[in-house]
């Protein structure tokens, strides 16, 4: 049986670095929350220094394995590795989300019907009687100022108001790019790179897009629905979900961007040997998957 | 399993760069492990005086060495501490050190990733004991941290408890991803599933526990960082959230948890035994089986530590029957163990002695588990030193003993050197009789009513008590032994053969002892 050589760099001075820098970034992270509203704390400068090392050590870390690519160092069993190594990853990316799904069930089916007096459980009313579960939950359970009450819900607005629900347009928006990222890795399998930089070029700009119309129903629940963190378990799970999904469209949208100026810029990629971008775009479909379970999840039902 | 190994190169090139940037840089499987159990043994010390703190001050009853907010900051740190910092890194070490030897691979799959793992972990436990000198003291509120104990009524360093926790689980899920890729691609030529060593597969089960649960348990502490300091409801009835929601994502994290601390026991002590038994493992196929289905039922059976929170009851039925059948792939290993032995011809050096008594005393724990698991009787038991009992026979003489069993085990191979056989043994016999005094007395104080986790009790639990507490000094004191054998282990001794032992089986004993810096850089072939 034919055999190559696995890589195995001698030592590496990255790991320490993205180390330390883990280490700013959490230090850096819990004194600044611990300091909200001290005006004289200057945590938050360990947060950012944690942060620029992080980020600089990932640049370079990357930068060397896909030199050592280029330069041919590593064999087909090393990059089943990379192969596996993402799938995993994503695993536990999924396990993340369903530790949130899992909330929302849960609230949802138990804790909210027993608190309203429902269900094997419903003796919960007496904490609050008079509360009546229903969701969204558009009053808490008590009344006191710790929460600001929302007015309107992100939820299914009924087909009279579909064409103005953000929500429905971000499905859309999200969807396309995962047809495009798709058409992109088509492009390039055909060895048409100036396809491919075009369709990779309009799924990040769909990424962009998505962010941007996220940002503005946020806008819209603040300053307008009144639906904030502090709206109860509703508002809780809304933009807990949500917003763990964002930002991990955010990071997808940031790999792909990185791919796409490897294109452009280094010409990095043929037809057969481009898993960087086949994580990045892998990672995309995940990000696109999650959306469709919260577009069920956290609105339409 | 055996394996007939038909021809290796190995080599003798490369060794170790020297000075302390080898250990910082290096990406080496070998280095790599040793620092994992170094860091083992020295959290398995930081935890263990935290324990002696705290039987120290349950000596006798009354309040006399420490005040209950420092005893309840010494029994949050030494679970944390024990159970993140000394069992787990001490199994992810002898994975680092023993997959790659017995699978017959280079290394491990991603080798920088691999220092990452390990190099995050030394911070997270500086940003944890940091807390101990932070305003409000350490996190007080029990390794479980329940809610509302650990949002509303938690002292400021819980912030930086979360936080290490978070990178806790990034370290724990890279290493994970880095085994079971190692495991799933680098094996050699011919080495298939079903010929795996068992530690190897005990490990690949282990690390797909670890991968599916680390990120609940990310989950569980940033929604308690969300309702501490932003606002959300998660664990908040007042906002039509559910403290007993915390609990549920604690547990789905906690349970497989438990099984990540003992599957890798199960694949060291099948070796052990069937080494010092020199016949073939009974059994291997069923010991696979049993592996698998205890992880799959893990998930589905962790309100079991929640019988007396409330639950409607076809959850309580459902728990109880369902952990309950956790008790008949356990059985077929134990079973296995025992019939391995059966006809045998035993001998009884040190990692023997300490596997037969990870058979016997796990057995223990895992039958007082038995009995918790009947939700009408853990309405009596639920939070009684009985249940304190139970874990820690399946966690000290399970968990750490088949560790210690493992370390006994390879050690020749590691340093080339044999372990002081007398030495050995008799830190076996002090550990083994003062574990016994230390936690069988918790049974009986358990079933007569003693609550866990207070720093005083009733007169009626004085004398074991006082037992209890002599037997955890004893056992602390025992384990300075071990650092002594470890020591003289590495300055010399005896020189190990390949093979170590008269009958050992696999891989890794093809090696010479110590093995070179680099092995199998060409793969083995494996009939």
């Amino acid at each position: 049986m034919s055999y190559q050589k696995y890589y195995v760099p001698e030592s590496s001075r990255y790991p320490i670095f993205a180390a330390i820098a883990l280490f700013l970034l959490v230090t850096g992270a819990a004194s600044t929350i611990n300091d909200l509203g001290k005006p004289d704390s200057n945590s938050v400068y360990i947060l950012y220094s944690g942060f620029a090392v992080f980020a600089i050590t990932l640049f370079f870390w990357f930068r060397t394995v896909t030199k050592e690519h280029l330069v041919g160092l590593d064999s087909a069993q090393l990059k089943k590795s990379f192969v596996f190594g993402m799938a995993w990853f994503i695993f536990s990316e999924v396990m993340f989300f369903a530790a949130f799904f899992g909330a929302l069930f849960y609230v949802r089916n138990f804790a909210v019907p027993w608190l309203g007096g429902e269900g094997e459980k419903g003796l919960a009313n007496i904490l609050w009687e008079g509360f009546e579960a229903s969701w969204p939950v558009m009053s808490t359970p008590d009344l006191g100022s710790a929460f600001s009450l929302p007015e309107k819900n992100m939820s299914w607005p009924g087909w009279g108001h579909a064409m103005e629900w953000l929500p429905l347009w971000n499905t859309v928006v999200l969807l396309s790019s995962s047809v495009t990222v798709h058409f992109a890795h088509l492009a390039l399998k055909n060895n048409n790179k100036r396809v491919f930089n075009i369709w990779l070029g309009i799924t990040v700009g769909l990424a962009l897009t998505f962010v941007g119309l996220q940002v503005a129903e946020y806008y819209e629940a603040y300053a307008h629905y009144g639906l904030t963190l502090n709206s109860g378990i509703y508002g809780s799970t809304f933009f807990m979900l949500t917003g763990f999904h964002g930002f991990h469209v955010m990071m997808g949208g940031f790999m792909l961007s990185v791919m796409l100026c490897r294109s452009v810029f280094y010409n990095h990629f043929d037809p057969h040997d481009h898993f960087g971008f086949e994580a990045a775009s892998w990672y995309w479909h995940f990000v696109d998957v999650v959306w469709v379970m919260l577009f069920l999840f956290v609105y339409i039902l | 399993m055996s394996a007939v190994i038909e021809s290796h190169e190995q080599d003798h090139h490369h060794g170790p760069p020297k000075g302390i940037t080898r250990w910082l840089y290096t990406t080496n499987h070998k280095d790599i492990g040793t620092l994992y159990l170094w860091l083992s043994f020295a959290m398995f010390l930081i935890g263990g005086a935290m324990a002696l703190v705290i039987r120290a001050e349950l000596f006798a009853p009354g309040m006399q060495i420490v005040e209950p907010e420092f005893y309840n900051q010494m029994l949050t740190l030494h679970g944390l501490i024990m159970v993140f910092g000394a069992v787990m890194p001490a199994f992810v070490g002898l994975a680092n050190w023993q997959v790659p030897l017995q699978v017959g691979a280079p290394d491990m799959a991603l080798p920088r990733m691999n220092n990452l793992s390990f190099w995050i972990l030394p911070f997270a436990f500086i940003v944890l004991l940091s807390s101990l000198f932070m305003e409000g003291g350490a996190p007080n509120f029990g390794w479980t941290f329940y809610a509302p104990l650990s949002t509303t009524y938690a002292p400021p360093s819980v912030t930086f408890f979360i936080f290490s926790i978070h990178i806790m689980g990034a370290s724990s899920i890279m290493g994970s991803i880095n085994v079971i890729v190692t495991i799933m691609n680098m094996r050699a030529p011919g080495m298939t599933l079903m010929k795996m060593p068992l530690f190897v597969w005990s490990w690949l089960i282990t690390a797909y526990l670890l991968i599916a649960v680390m990120p609940v348990l990310a989950g569980a502490v940033t929604m308690m960082l969300m309702d501490i300091h932003f606002g959300t409801s998660f664990f908040n009835a007042a906002g039509g959230g559910d403290p007993v929601l915390f609990q549920h994502i604690f547990w789905f994290f906690g349970h497989p948890e438990v099984y990540i601390m003992i599957l890798p026991a199960f694949g060291i002590t099948s070796h052990i035994i069937e080494t010092f038994s020199r016949k073939q493992l009974f059994g291997y196929t069923s010991m696979v089986w049993a592996m698998t289905s205890i992880a799959i039922l893990s998930f589905v059976v962790w309100a079991h530590h929640m019988f007396t929170v409330g639950m409607p009851l076809a959850a309580e039925l459902f728990f109880m029957w369902a952990t309950m059948l956790i008790a008949v792939p356990t059985g077929v290993k134990v079973f296995n163990w025992i019939t391995t032995m059966f006809k045998g011809s035993i001998s009884y050096e040190t990692p023997m002695l300490f596997a037969i008594a990870f058979v016997v005393l796990f057995t223990i724990g895992g039958f007082s588990g038995l009995m918790l698991a009947i939700t009408p009787a853990d309405f009596q038991y639920h939070d009684t030193y009985f249940v304190v009992a139970h874990f820690h026979y399946v966690l000290v003489p399970g968990s750490i003993f088949a560790i210690m069993a493992g370390v006994y085990f390879w050690i020749p191979k590691w340093t080339g050197n044999m372990y002081d056989e007398r030495l050995g043994r008799l830190h076996f016999w002090l550990s083994f009789i003062s574990v016994n005094i230390t936690f069988f007395p918790q049974h009986w104080v358990g079933l007569a009513g003693m609550p866990r986790r207070y720093p005083d009790y009733a007169l009626q639990f004085a004398d074991w008590n006082m037992v209890s507490t002599v037997g955890a000094f004893m056992f602390g004191a025992s384990q300075i032994l071990f650092l002594f054998i470890v020591l003289k282990t590495l300055m010399g001794g005896k020189k190990a053969t390949a093979e170590v032992w008269e009958s050992s089986r696999g891989l890794e004993w093809t090696l010479e002892s110590p093995p070179p810096y680099h092995t199998f850089t060409t793969p083995p072939k494996v009939n």
